[in-house]
């Protein structure tokens, strides 16, 4: 297996045509508690030029799963099913093998600009360096491409940056930088994970208009991990909803917010504050705590937590179902619209339990 | 971050930014002592080993315009003995730390970075560094073998490698988990790469301060070795020269044998650890800025 295979097989991916396809994926990580199934089974598949968003909680499995995509799990991760990446397999990919496609072919934007930057190398450095490691590019060549990838993520001044450090720029300049970074070596997949939450709100959708921007310019795939539905929804072509390490709903961004399924997605939905609220209006959450991956309850993962369970939900696992529209897949019982949820949902209105805007939301 | 803490970390952070007069000040002391003693040989200094014994009079001699610290016992210039002592006290102290932060620091970087058995095998040698006892080891090393500059050097120097060791591998291991290492690896670096252009630039500033306290030990622990009379045995040293004016009829009839050399050194010493302390400092302002 050398890097040419791996680039000629990934030139013939044109936009439209699949991109990553991930089979039954499954991450458990060998713990002294036990296994912890942080990814369970999980199928997707991306085109190129699309992207898609991977929302959930904490500890929902979303991160491991971006991480299992690229390889990056410590060495007490047992990874399960396939990740045909280009058409090919990696998911037994060494380290060694791997590296040929991080940066060049896939690469990562973080959470937090603050501390994905060397604090002690240069802008021009941080950039330079992998255009140099993959493409061969001499300095000068290097400097020009760095110099038009800041002036690409819209840094002002890009010739005095690249002398600066990183403590010399702001939180939104960093992650743009950071965004350069990994833009550098024009990778066909970019994940970004949680990439706006340790910034400004009002930097928020600056940043994230600029990676659906380059998405497009660039002809390239994202995949924009995040805990917050409201951060995908205008940035996403599909969006895949995790809870526990499985997939609960998956579907094209519209047809998910014209028709959520799974009470789930409908209680992270809620637990967005919202501007027409009055003030001081109590945010909705989900009770409850995400479940123990060791001991994963048995039927729905979800139900301990579901206002909406019936006996069915605690015995039995719901599979994923698809609706009327093919793409659109959800695991629940009693989705939104069944006849068991609304009746639920008619007594949770009248003893008050619920706030009324509840309904409002689909 | 509110404004206000922003605010009080930018303020924090101007105050540390400068190194301030003390930190020159210690720096002008090391310069003079390391000119003088680098350059001791081609220096208008007297000779360290000679005699000026004045006909009539009884050494020691008390300071004076031909003896600016005096003479000890022998008549012998105690300015050029302090001078030509600290050759040897600086040597060891800068083998000793050089050692300890080569051998230390890569041991504590590897450690530090590939954890698992790395990190429990060299953890291990580290521990049992540290719980042998420090003294018993050198007296050891040093009445077993010839007690030559190299020896002494040594000796210090495996004694520093557990402490330094420790630091380094406790400074990678927090940076190692910090995202642009992980960003690095995303970037296709391989872990040779990542080690040297990402951790060690960042572990050394730590280490550097480091390394002038540690060189402040290592001089102390000479004139401790001195004091047993272990220490190298030709020409003198500072911990030599303080201990030939250790008696204590000398400490009451001419106590400058001791006191001066102890004050040198006392300054010197803190000029390490001064200086050292201020470029940690210094330095940390990276940190909370972050």
């Amino acid at each position: 297996m050398n890097k040419n295979d791996i680039i000629q097989s990934d030139r013939r991916i044109e936009s439209g045509e699949p991109l990553l396809e991930l089979i039954d994926l499954k991450t458990h990580f060998k713990t002294e508690r036990g296994l912890v199934r942080a990814v369970d089974g999980v199928t997707l598949s991306l085109k190129r030029g699309e992207s898609l968003g991977v929302v959930g909680e904490s500890g929902s499995g979303k991160t491991v799963l971006s991480r299992s995509i690229m390889g990056l799990l410590p060495s007490t991760a047992v990874k399960h099913g396939s990740v045909k990446f280009a058409g090919q397999d990696i998911v037994g990919f060494s380290a060694k093998q791997m590296r040929h496609l991080w940066g060049a072919e896939m690469s990562m934007v973080f959470q937090n600009p603050l501390n994905s930057l060397n604090p002690l190398m240069k802008i021009g450095k941080q950039i330079t360096e992998p255009l140099k490691l993959h493409l061969g590019m001499d300095k000068a060549t290097a400097t020009a491409t760095a110099l038009q990838l800041l002036r690409d993520v819209r840094i002002p001044e890009p010739e005095r940056r690249l002398n600066q450090l990183p403590h010399e720029l702001s939180g939104g300049m960093r992650q743009r930088v950071m965004i350069a970074i990994a833009l550098a070596c024009g990778p066909t997949l970019l994940f970004a994970d949680e990439p706006t939450t340790a910034l400004d709100v009002t930097v928020q959708a600056q940043i994230l208009d600029l990676i659906g921007e380059q998405r497009r310019d660039r002809n390239m795939s994202v995949i924009l991990v995040t805990h917050d539905l409201g951060v995908v929804a205008g940035h996403t072509d599909q969006i895949a909803v995790m809870y526990g390490g499985k997939l609960v709903e998956h579907a094209p961004t519209k047809t998910l917010f014209a028709n959520m399924k799974m009470p789930y997605t409908k209680s992270l939905m809620r637990s967005i504050p919202k501007l027409s609220d009055p003030s001081h209006t109590r945010l909705a959450t989900i009770p409850g705590r995400p479940p123990d991956l060791v001991n994963p309850p048995l039927g729905c993962n979800f139900a301990p937590r579901c206002m909406y369970a019936l006996p069915k939900c605690h015995v039995e696992e719901p599979p994923l179902t698809p609706t009327a529209d093919p793409k659109h897949v959800y695991a629940c019982w009693y989705p939104v619209g069944s006849p068991e949820f609304e009746k639920r949902d008619a007594e949770l209105q009248a003893t008050g339990y619920m706030p009324e805007d509840f309904s409002a939301v689909s | 971050m509110s404004d206000a803490t922003a605010q009080a970390n930018a303020d924090g952070a101007a105050s540390k930014r400068r190194l301030g007069v003390g930190f020159w000040i210690a720096v002008f002391w090391l310069f003079i002592v390391f000119f003088a003693a680098t350059f001791a040989p081609w220096l208008p200094f007297k000779d360290p080993d000679n005699n000026y014994i004045v006909s009539g009079e009884r050494p020691p001699y008390a300071p004076s315009g031909t003896h600016p610290f005096g003479t000890d016992q022998d008549a012998r210039d105690l300015l050029a003995r302090t001078v030509f002592g600290a050759r040897v006290s600086l040597t060891v102290g800068l083998v000793a730390i050089g050692m300890g932060m080569l051998f230390g620091g890569f041991m504590g970087i590897m450690a530090g970075y590939f954890r698992g058995w790395w990190d429990r095998v060299i953890s291990f040698v580290f521990i049992i560094f540290l719980s042998f006892p420090a003294l018993v080891l050198a007296i050891l090393i040093t009445a077993l073998l010839e007690r030559s500059l190299r020896t002494i050097s040594i000796t210090l120097g495996i004694l520093s490698i557990a402490p330094v060791g420790r630091i380094a591998r406790a400074t990678t291991i927090s940076f190692a988990d910090r995202e642009f290492v992980l960003a690095a690896r995303t970037l296709g670096a391989k872990n040779g790469r990542i080690i040297i252009r990402e951790l060690l630039p960042n572990v050394l500033i730590p280490m550097s301060a480091l390394a002038l306290l540690g060189m402040a030990v290592a001089v102390v622990a000479e004139g401790g070795l001195a004091f047993l009379g272990l220490s190298v045995e030709k020409g003198p040293t500072w911990g030599k020269v303080i201990l030939t004016g250790a008696g204590s009829r000398d400490l009451q009839k001419a106590p400058w044998i001791a006191i001066i050399p102890i004050i040198v050194l006392f300054l010197t010493v803190l000029a390490l650890n001064f200086a050292g302390d201020r470029i940690r400092a210094y330095f940390d302002v990276r940190e909370t800025a972050l």
